[in-house]
């Protein structure tokens, strides 16, 4: 390594997919030489201009990048302090960050001779993007969905299949993300040889975490040039959610170098992380093994993985990706928390305030962008990542809003 | 010579392959598990394969991940499996042990003391799922410094290029998942093992067994013919699911069942 490169934050992983610790390829042989394969077709499709010459023409002409960068006047008036500008990923085709990376694995499976897709999901948005990208690429599409998210997520689950996906309700462990996960992973060591994987957040075996937070990293890279635009200069702060990590990942990539750039990734913390029911693996967890990578995981002294709980099925996961373990050790990124009843009230705000209708992930970053930004000053930016909207969780959060006297 | 060795020694010696058992530490509880390690000896498996249960197994099949479950509910930990471990060598001097599981529990334990106190207690391998060389910096090569055989799985993807550095470091046996999947669910065609065996045996010396998806006598006859050995969990842990119940009246009558199963595999192999 070069004196050049001894500070900077964004040359990881070194060539075993380690980011320090963190990371790696903790997977059954299985699937080992699979793996190997991906990372070498990746490393050639990077260098591939007709590669991301095409990925570049799906992204701006069938999702519609760039997104926005949107100057939230209304909520900005609201905190009083800081200027907050919002990502607008949610305005993506499928509306959510997620089909960045799907588009870019898709194309890089299609490139490999693959036309048999699996992939798990949470809130749903991964696997109606899987789906998408499955349709427009005619493909074959499986998704592995915990039973609890078939239920809480319904809208999605209908958009995969009328998408032509057959979606896999998981009823192991506690049918969430990490069940799903699992699943998935049990499905792909029996049908390695025909089927690509397309794993919807930063984490799982290298070359995954890296080529996912690549993907999505186009999210920071235009945020960057618009506020260059709007305003001539960085923010002072970048502010997104954190399940696994992809958004938070893609926005928070291109800044790391930035020293005068805050960061901060807002896991959830559930019913409050004293109770034990969150989902927030840096704050609440220690590093472990699991899904093919070391990382931060919520388990007990055993070394047995314990459910996560979240109100948003995107967060609702044990682990996180590696790269973030790697961060929060490294203290470049501030790991922060929002509860659930912190996020529905966000989730109002913000629909009543700005006519936005956020997704619950996102809404958890807004709750805590609440908690500082009023003490920012008046000439200070902050950018939020608006990673996916709401629609998807309205009729699990109908219910509560009015439950509270908030609709 | 070491107890694997011996056991692979002696089979030989009878003219028939080796029977490996897998049954889960703490299922269906502490006290039956180790009178059904007890009946898999009595049977006449040749090794015992101790299955170490994880919160997570992304090899196994509903069979083993349901018994793994049945073991965490009952409050089964590492220390306990250690314990269970060095209870066993105990009782029987002779048979070789070897610890299967997943990374994670290891490493919250504690690697190097996790190695330390298994080569004490006269464990003599382990095979963990989700180690592959690329990670053999933490636990193969600590673990064959500390005496402990580290088996290698091979599968249906190992291909010729990859051979060689699946087995680099393999040391007490191979062990040949004969298909691509997870256990206790399809099987393997007699021809894809026969194929593999050779491939195996042209890289390395090591006895092969072949396991993941044999459940009856005769399967386990054929793949011990085809290869060195062949390996049973899923058949014998379904014994243990089907033969539940809450106030333990029929765990009797489980570790018996498992006992004759187990004698039928043994004749099954016998006759290979």
């Amino acid at each position: 390594m070069t004196d050049t490169l001894v500070n900077s934050f964004v040359n990881q992983p070194d060539e075993a997919g380690r980011f320090g610790i963190h990371g790696g390829r903790f997977v059954a042989e299985t699937l080992m030489p699979l793996i190997l394969n991906v990372e070498r077709s990746y490393k050639s499709a990077c260098n591939d201009v007709n590669f991301t010459r095409e990925l570049a023409y799906y992204q701006k002409h069938y999702v519609g990048r760039p997104s926005p960068l949107y100057f939230a006047e209304r909520l900005t008036a609201h905190f009083g302090g800081a200027k907050l500008y919002l990502k607008r990923d949610e305005l993506n085709h499928t509306g959510a960050h997620k089909i960045n990376n799907v588009l870019g694995q898709a194309l890089l499976a299609k490139r490999m001779g693959k036309t048999k897709i699996i992939a798990e999901t949470g809130a749903g948005q991964h696997g109606v993007a899987t789906a998408t990208a499955c349709a427009l690429f005619d493909m074959e599409c499986e998704v592995f969905m915990g039973e609890e998210d078939v239920r809480r997520q319904k809208p999605n689950v209908d958009r995969m299949r009328l998408l032509g996906a057959k979606v896999h309700p998981v009823t192991s462990g506690t049918g969430t993300l990490k069940d799903a996960m699992n699943e998935a992973l049990r499905f792909w060591v029996a049908n390695a040889q025909t089927h690509f994987y397309i794993i919807g957040t930063v984490a799982g075996p290298h070359p995954y975490p890296q080529m996912v937070r690549d993907f999505q990293s186009v999210i920071g890279r235009e945020a960057k040039e618009q506020l260059m635009e709007a305003e001539g200069r960085l923010p002072d702060a970048i502010i997104a959610c954190i399940g696994g990590g992809s958004n938070a990942m893609g926005l928070f990539h291109p800044f790391l170098d930035d020293e005068s750039v805050s960061i901060y990734g807002v896991e959830a913390a559930g019913k409050g992380i004293p109770s034990g029911l969150h989902a927030a693996s840096l704050t609440g967890g220690t590093p472990g093994v699991l899904h093919g990578n070391r990382t931060y995981l919520l388990q007990d002294e055993d070394g047995q993985i314990i459910d996560a709980h979240s109100i948003s099925a995107g967060l609702d996961y044990p682990g996180i990706g590696p790269e973030h373990s790697w961060l929060h050790d490294m203290g470049r990124v501030n790991y922060v928390s929002a509860t659930d009843e912190e996020a529905l009230v966000a989730f109002q705000l913000c629909s009543r305030l700005e006519g936005i209708i956020p997704a619950l992930e996102p809404s958890h970053a807004l709750a805590f962008t609440g908690t500082i930004i009023g003490d920012m000053n008046p000439e200070d930016i902050v950018i939020l990542n608006m990673c996916g909207r709401g629609d998807k969780d309205l009729e699990a959060v109908l219910p509560m809003l009015d439950e509270r006297g908030l609709l | 010579m070491g107890r694997i060795e011996t056991a692979f020694a002696r089979a030989k010696k009878q003219g028939r392959g080796t029977l490996g058992v897998f049954v889960t530490a703490g299922d269906p509880d502490l006290e039956t598990s180790g009178r059904i390690l007890d009946a898999v000896v009595a049977g006449g498996a040749d090794i015992i394969e101790f299955g170490m249960p994880f919160s997570d197994p992304m090899a196994d099949g509903p069979a083993i991940q349901a018994s793994s479950l049945r073991a965490l509910k009952g409050g089964m930990t590492l220390e306990k499996t250690l314990a269970m471990a060095m209870a066993f060598r105990e009782r029987h001097a002779e048979i070789p042990l070897i610890l299967m599981g997943y990374y994670n529990p290891i490493y919250i334990y504690g690697s190097q003391k996790f190695l330390n106190k298994a080569a004490a207690i006269g464990v003599d391998g382990l095979i963990i799922v989700d180690l592959p060389p690329e990670e053999d910096g933490e636990l193969c090569l600590p673990a064959k410094q500390a005496g402990l055989s580290f088996i290698r799985l091979v599968t249906p993807t190992s291909d010729e290029a990859r051979l060689p550095t699946v087995l680099a470091e393999a040391s007490g046996f191979v062990y040949y998942v004969s298909i691509t999947g997870i256990t206790g669910t399809k099987s393997a065609a007699g021809a894809s093992i026969a194929d593999a065996y050779k491939r195996i045996k042209s890289v390395t010396d090591l006895p092969v067994v072949t396991g993941f998806g044999i459940r009856t006598p005769k399967a386990a006859g054929e793949a011990a013919n085809l290869s060195d050995g062949a390996v049973v969990g899923s058949a014998v842990v379904d014994i243990i699911a089907h033969n539940l119940s809450e106030d333990g009246s029929t765990h009797d009558e489980m570790v018996q069942k498992i006992a004759a199963f187990v004698g039928d595999l043994a004749k099954g192999v016998a006759a290979s």
